[in-house]
């Protein structure tokens, strides 16, 4: 167990073990993606309220999920960060910041273009997207909070604080649609129970959500190289790393 | 395949501007998350071994220099 989180700890082997993970998981990501997105686009039948429209549903709820998702993962590396003073679990969450925001945004204007034509607005104040605005502000927060500081323990601390406040945010967006009654849909799939969602439109849709759970994987892990490397730049073993062309 | 047409699927019924409009954002900003990356740590490298080499040829250099 100890071990474990010792490897963990080191930036080299976490460099090269990042980069053995990806060499299978990117392409078989991207293929993924690919095959749901032509999945939904192409081979799903329109819905019958909303007809064709509704096939943004392919990228609105696997960007919102994993938007959420990479929340907990940035919140938990905040409090290891916080707690232990784990250099990586520092990198790990700096790195999903990013990656949250993107994916954030992509719910919110993925959801604005699908609001237009099917509930007649661009944009509403209800609670579900109220709260999904406040987690790009975090997500964003974050990103300059660790850029305004020169000293990069303080910037550090002061993220995993904000992070971990922030969680506060996330069981308000999950409950949203139950607590206020507004124009955003419960969810349709659910764990318990029957889902409200056909078969043959259901598939697609969870090959879009685990496709954008490795997604976000892969942007992790290649953002983590990057800030391994960055951060690591006085050591032998990243100078050995650029005089022989970065392979490795 | 549901639509009959290439076109028909371009329209989507009249949905199409929305549903391509929404997918373009998507793998625009997906590609950028994808991209970024990779550049970063290709030029730290680059950058690095450029430095690298300069101070390995720094003693022979700081000489001329002045002249």
């Amino acid at each position: 167990m100890w071990s474990f989180f010792h490897k963990f700890g080191s930036p080299p082997w976490l460099y090269s073990i990042a980069g053995s993970i990806l060499r299978w998981l990117l392409p078989i990501t991207l293929v993924a993606l690919a095959v749901g997105l032509v999945w939904g686009l192409f081979f799903t039948p329109p819905d019958f309220r909303q007809g064709n429209s509704y096939r943004i549903i392919y990228i609105h709820v696997p960007a919102a999920v994993v938007a959420l998702a990479g929340y907990y993962v940035m919140a938990i590396a905040g409090a290891i960060s916080l707690v232990w003073k784990m250099k990586m679990a520092d990198v790990a969450m700096k790195c999903c910041a990013p990656i949250g925001a993107a994916l954030t945004f992509i719910a919110l204007v993925t959801g604005s273009i699908w609001g237009k034509p099917t509930w007649g607005t661009w944009w509403v104040w209800d609670a579900r997207i109220t709260s999904m605005l406040i987690l790009l502000f975090l997500y964003l927060g974050v990103v300059a909070l660790y850029e305004a500081y020169d000293n990069k323990e303080a910037a550090s601390k002061a993220c995993a604080v904000l992070a971990l406040v922030g969680t506060v945010n996330i069981p308000i967006i999950y409950k949203s649609v139950d607590w206020w009654y507004s124009l955003h849909q419960p969810a349709s799939i659910k764990f318990t129970g029957e889902s409200t969602i056909d078969p043959s439109m259901l598939y697609p849709l969870l090959l879009m959500i685990i496709a954008f759970y490795a997604l976000f994987t892969c942007v992790l892990l290649m953002n983590m190289r990057a800030e391994i490397l960055a951060r690591e730049s006085r050591t032998g073993w990243v100078r050995k790393l650029a005089v022989s062309g970065g392979r490795g | 395949m549901y639509f009959d047409s290439l076109g028909a699927a371009l329209a989507m019924d009249g949905h199409g501007a929305y549903v391509w409009s929404a997918y373009a954002v998507t793998l625009l900003v997906l590609a950028l998350l994808l991209i970024a990356p990779g550049r970063r740590r290709r030029r730290l490298l680059r950058e690095l071994n450029g430095e690298l080499k300069r101070r390995q040829n720094a003693p022979t250099t700081v000489g001329e220099e002045g002249v």
